[in-house]
């Protein structure tokens, strides 16, 4: 078989913040009722993880669970893993109304660390991204400039961001630009 | 002459010199300088010429309310027209050229218009133009365009980068002098998260000029102290050259920052937009002198008491030798005490007032200065600087009882807050007869969504007057601010400098009873020539709205927006109507406080982020190969791919008819794809198509039309059977998001009660169309799996492993030929067009963009949304009943369809159009028919909806719509072209090609 690409096949910039292709990653969409037990269940058993609160996400060893909606989650793992999970959570689910998609390419997936990346981000969403307001475990669905994105602090303080993959160079020029070395706000970090 | 002094100039850094030039003449300032101050300092009093009369302009103000001196600034693309001086800060190297005039500066001809300047008067330009109307596009337009408009339009290719920036806080302090500093402290230390935004580089304001003292201490070391304090608050942002440009709705506000104007061509953005979200807004935006309304008020060397002031204190800059105070007020004598200590001449002090001024007046008196009470300006001797005053009676008519000889005029009419940011959102005013100003009416403040206000005003621009008052009044909007966020304020005000003045006394006119020639020499709006004549004429002619006064003799509407001039001016319109000016009320304060760049707006977006352009994953092969793009939603699809010398006309032949000989690729990634599942998927699909969805078997696909609830045709397609619980559908590549959306709609909105969960995949999946007789053999080439015409017939589906890559293929055909649409994750997507053309080569295989589709599918009568339908089209128009159901009890449109309307069978129908000749139908034309309709238009009886070349047949098709098209089959009908011509074309059956489908069924 191909070797999978990403669209923006490894791109890296770094400038006030460090902004990196975080390559191949498995997402699934998980729609269900997020306050049942067997969705909870099922979601332990596919990636080992707990259902996020609203606007949060759980994360794990490279897997996630991110809050999309009262009904949506987004689970993260392994992008060869992605159809092992999905029939665990199939198997799980049985009888169930749900509905578990891959979406793991339909999306493109960025890093963003070090002392710029609140600014960075700050500078395209309109997100208070203050290190009091916006913490580790938070996750965002939101506007980057003129595309919808989402992202999520990790302990760590590395952003991880998501948008559609069609929009990968948009996306990455975006950062890039909001990123370059004379752009510094001194305001956060 | 105005000069550089020697000693004074707190803000400037005399030590050192900077080059700048103004009209291509090199001159030196300071660090520290304003491009006013350093235009001053080199005795440049004429700056510029006004709109409408080209009278000479100087400098009159200090700060952003500047009306005359606005240069052209930069040289090439980073020129810029209508840049005040007064804010500009001046850097080495910075070149301006002074707007409005012709030939030169010094010597303009549109000048001559002064002389018939009452020729000219309010609504001239209305009475004049309007007759004959033809004249107005041929002739009165060009000739007024010519003349007017200021400055010149800057260049393309802007090399500087802009930003916005979002930001959240508790309190938004806008404006950063005293009240501004107080304000600031006191949220701060009760707790809040503050941002102290101010639009100049310094802080203080004017209270550093103005002296006094705060908390023991003077002033200017009180402001020093302040700002280290707030500096080491880590709950408080601090921003200069910061103006609060705008006031919304929900403590939204926008802070226009200049973050590199003072250093161009660093690698900083130029300009960065603040687009804060505040629980309260403190408004310390300070106040505005005004001016005072006499004959010669707009001559070079006239200007406002406080600017003269700042120029001394702040630039070390003297206006002249010899400075004529007027004044109703007793602020001014601190500009006359304030030069008077510098050593310079004022040989006289106007005071309009009978009774004259307070303490401030007996000091002026003590070191010498002659005062005059009950006196004003008759008029103001000079060209193109003041040469003198002749001094009159404020209470007379203008008779001359002196002149005096100076070089300078100070004018004080007293001070109005700026409400403007309060004002934004709703903020009522009030007005203070005392201080003859209108100000922020508390009982009435802009509100939010808890029905609470959001802006507090605070010092000056609250009406405080004296220092003292000043920083109690911002500490209590400090306080105010910190308990809406729920925090606890503490502490007390610190104590400030009182001062005992006299009471102002309010004049419009100077003096009082000023005939008309003074009047029509007494200028209210600056930049725009408009004098209180004017205003008086506006009223006598009925214009009694202050807002259409304004439109009328536009009084206010230059770059400055009447910062100057509007409270003047309707207080001259209330006298006219004879009505208090409460009652003449304000106009509409709008923003931005004054003029941000177009491009802080455009923000990031420009050069390759102006826009996000959608790419498929085979987007970078189409790019390397030629292909000529076009836009399809934000996606680009290749229209055609020309090779070599081939024009677009040629490539689209060529693409045709390698797809109908032998094998062709389409990159179909952009289709929408939306999975549908749940134990109600069927029921919820047969509501969203019009044909018959649940019947549907796993392993089949059904084309399908998709119709709003008004019967309208909204979106079409082919939907697979994944399963028994989950349906594939896919829309049109425009339709994607959109009957996402309108299937979330009616799950969320009216059926959520049913069980079915909807996911968008469209990017999930590439898909290439591989359509032509040998479509089946290249995909045998790359697969093990079994898609023989037995094993995947028409219109079914299966999953296969192609070049090695999990895929779906859907043996459907919107080409007419026997095709396949192979769907493989999208990281895969490249690698399987590169396979298939590795594997096409001995088939010539070809890609072939959405013009060959296009004329494709129309040979195969096959409609198109957008092309056939356009919002107003059901079904039934295209003939399609037979993909409406019968048996289904409802579907989204039903009932529409079956109105009156919708059922006449008087619709225009869908028919073929064959052109007689064999030329190509303008696309959209009208089929006319006999007699004109009642606005004597032609009647017509159809249109065309689509038409191309078809290389296929070697001739013209179209697709249209025709008033019993169907039942027409043979007739001719006309239609005429644009440019004059007529095509005669026959009606027939939309399918010119394999109508019985033969070639897709093999």
């Amino acid at each position: 078989m191909s070797e999978a690409v990403t669209p923006l096949n490894g791109a890296r910039f770094e400038g006030l913040a460090t902004i990196e292709d975080a390559g191949l990653t498995g997402m699934i969409t998980l729609r269900g009722d997020l306050a049942s037990k067997e969705v909870k269940d099922a979601v332990q058993k596919a990636v080992g993880l707990d259902i996020p609160a609203q606007r949060q996400a759980v994360s794990g060893q490279g897997s996630a669970v991110l809050w999309m909606s009262p009904d949506e989650l987004l689970l993260i793992c392994a992008y060869d893993s992605v159809s092992q999970t999905i029939a665990t959570l199939e198997e799980a689910l049985k009888g169930q109304h749900f509905l578990a998609v891959n979406v793991s390419d339909a999306r493109t997936y960025l890093h963003l660390s070090g002392a710029g990346a609140r600014e960075t981000l700050a500078k395209l969403c309109p997100v208070d991204l203050s290190e009091a307001a916006f913490t580790p475990g938070m996750f965002r669905r939101t506007r980057m400039a003129q595309v919808p994105a989402a992202f999520w602090l990790d302990e760590a303080g590395t952003f991880h961001l998501i948008c559609f993959r069609s929009v990968a160079d948009y996306a990455f020029n975006l950062l890039k630009t909001a990123a370059l070395p004379g752009g510094e706000v001194e305001i956060y970090g | 002459m105005s000069t550089r002094l020697a000693k004074t100039g707190r803000l400037v850094d005399h030590n050192r010199a900077i080059a700048f030039t103004f009209n291509g003449k090199r001159l030196k300032g300071h660090p520290g300088d304003t491009l006013a101050s350093a235009l001053l300092a080199n005795d440049q009093m004429l700056v510029g010429r006004s709109f409408k009369y080209h009278r000479p302009r100087g400098i009159v103000a200090s700060g952003a309310e500047e009306p005359n001196a606005l240069v052209g600034l930069g040289e090439g693309t980073r020129f810029e027209p209508n840049q005040r001086v007064t804010t500009t800060e001046l850097f080495d190297g910075l070149t301006c050229i002074s707007q409005n005039h012709w030939p030169s500066l010094d010597f303009d001809i549109g000048a001559v218009n002064t002389a018939f300047a009452r020729f000219l008067p309010a609504g001239f330009y209305y009475k004049t133009f309007i007759h004959p109307r033809p004249f107005w596009k041929h002739v009165y337009e060009p000739f007024i365009r010519q003349s007017a408009g200021l400055g010149k339009a800057s260049n393309p290719g802007d090399p500087d980068r802009y930003e916005h920036f979002y930001y959240f806080c508790d309190v938004l302090v806008v404006g950063g002098g005293v009240a501004g500093l107080q304000a600031a402290v006191t949220a701060a230390e009760a707790g809040s998260k503050v941002m102290l935004i101010e639009q100049t580089a310094h802080w203080g304001g004017r209270a550093p000029v103005d002296g006094g003292e705060v908390d023991g201490q003077p002033v200017a070391d009180w402001v020093d102290a302040t700002i280290a304090k707030l500096q080491g608050m880590p709950n408080v942002t601090l921003r200069n050259r910061c103006m609060g440009a705008g006031v919304y709705d929900h403590g939204y506000a926008l802070g226009y920052e200049r973050v590199a104007d003072h250093t161009p061509g660093s690698d900083a953005p130029r300009h960065r937009l603040w687009r804060i979200r505040a629980g309260q807004i403190v408004t310390a935006t300070g106040a505005i002198e005004r001016p005072l309304s006499f004959a010669g008020n707009d001559i070079p060397g006239v200007m406002l008491a406080s600017a003269v002031r700042d120029y001394a204190v702040d630039f070390g800059v003297s206006i002249g030798d010899r400075t004529v105070v007027v004044t109703n007020n007793d602020d001014a004598y601190r500009t006359a005490i304030t030069l008077k200590q510098l050593g310079l001449e004022i040989p006289v002090i106007l005071d309009a007032r009978q009774s004259g001024g307070g303490a401030l007046a007996d000091e002026a008196r003590a070191l010498g200065i002659r005062v005059e009470n009950g006196k004003g300006i008759a008029k103001v001797k000079g060209g193109k600087r003041v040469e003198g005053v002749a001094i009159c009676a404020q209470a007379g008519e203008g008779a001359v009882l002196e002149e005096i000889k100076c070089d300078a005029v100070a004018m004080s009419g007293g001070w109005s807050p700026v409400v403007h940011l309060w004002s934004h959102c709703g903020g009522k005013l009030i007005w203070d007869e005392a201080h003859a100003h209108f100000r922020p009416d508390p009982a009435n403040p802009p509100k939010g969504a808890n029905g609470e206000g959001f802006v507090i005003p605070a010092g000056a621009a609250n009406g405080a007057g004296d220092l003292a008052s000043v920083v109690r009044d911002a500490h209590e909007a400090g306080q105010a601010a910190a308990k809406a966020m729920g925090h606890k304020p503490k502490g007390k005000a610190p104590e400030a400098s009182t001062s005992e003045e006299a009471p102002m006394q309010p004049v419009w006119l100077m003096p009082q009873g000023a005939g008309i020639k003074l009047r029509m020499k007494s200028w209210l709006d600056y930049q725009n020539d408009v004098k209180v004549s004017d205003v008086q004429l506006a009223a006598r002619e009925g214009y009694e709205s202050v807002e259409h006064a304004k439109r009328y003799t536009t009084l206010g509407m230059a770059t400055d927006q009447g910062k100057l001039s509007n409270i003047n001016g309707l207080a001259i319109l209330s006298d006219a109507l004879s009505q208090p000016i409460p009652q003449t009320g304000t106009t509409t304060f709008r923003p931005p406080y004054t003029p941000i760049s177009l491009s802080s707006i455009a923000g990031e977006a420009k050069g390759e982020i102006f826009q996000p352009i959608r790419k498929t994953p085979m987007h970078g092969w189409h790019e390397a190969n030629g292909a000529d793009f076009e836009p399809v939603g934000q996606w680009r699809r290749p229209y055609c791919f020309p090779k070599g010398e081939e024009g677009r006309h040629e490539a689209v032949n060529r693409e045709i008819k390698q797809t109908r000989a032998s094998l062709a690729l389409l990159d179909a990634s952009t289709l929408g794809k939306i999975i549908v599942k749940g134990p109600d998927a069927g029921r919820f699909m047969d509501m969203l198509y019009t044909n018959m969805m649940s019947t549907l078997k796993p392993g089949r696909c059904r084309y399908g039309l998709m119709c709003n609830e008004n019967g309208f045709l909204m979106d079409d397609g082919v939907v697979a059977r994944l399963d028994e619980d989950t349906f594939l559908v896919h829309t049109t590549t425009g339709g994607a998001d959109v009957i996402h959306g309108h299937m979330e709609d009616w799950l969320q909105c009216e059926w959520w009660d049913w069980k079915v969960y909807t996911a968008n995949v469209t990017e999930q999946y590439a898909q290439i169309g591989v359509a032509g007789p040998n479509s089946r053999k290249v995909i045998e080439k790359l697969t093990g799996d079994d898609i023989s015409a037995d094993a995947l017939t028409f219109m079914g589906w299966t999953e296969i492993t192609v070049a090695g890559i999990p895929a779906r293929v859907f043996r459907i055909s919107f080409a007419g030929e026997l095709s396949f649409e192979l769907s493989v994750p999208a990281s895969h997507g490249r690698a399987l067009w590169d396979a298939l053309l590795e594997a096409g080569e001995e088939y010539g295989v070809t890609p072939y963009g959405t013009e060959g589709m296009h004329v494709m599918r129309a040979e195969k009568g096959f409609i198109m949304i957008g092309d056939e339908t356009d919002g107003t089209v059901i079904p039934q128009d295209l003939n399609m009943d037979w993909a409406i159901s019968k048996k289904k009890e409802d579907y989204l449109g039903k009932r529409a369809q079956e109105r009156e309307h919708m059922a006449d069978p008087n619709r225009w129908k869908l028919v073929g159009l064959e052109t007689l000749e064999g030329e190509v139908l303008p696309d959209g034309a009208y089929a006319t028919a006999p007699g004109t309709n009642a606005n004597g238009q032609r009647n017509t009886q159809g249109r065309v909806t689509s038409t191309y070349h078809s290389p296929t047949l070697g001739r013209g098709i179209a697709m249209g719509l025709v008033h019993h098209g169907p039942d027409r089959m043979g007739e001719v009908l006309e239609f005429p072209k644009v440019d004059g011509g007529i095509v005669k074309a026959k009606i027939v059956d939309p399918i010119f090609y394999d109508k019985d489908g033969e070639k897709q069924n093999v």
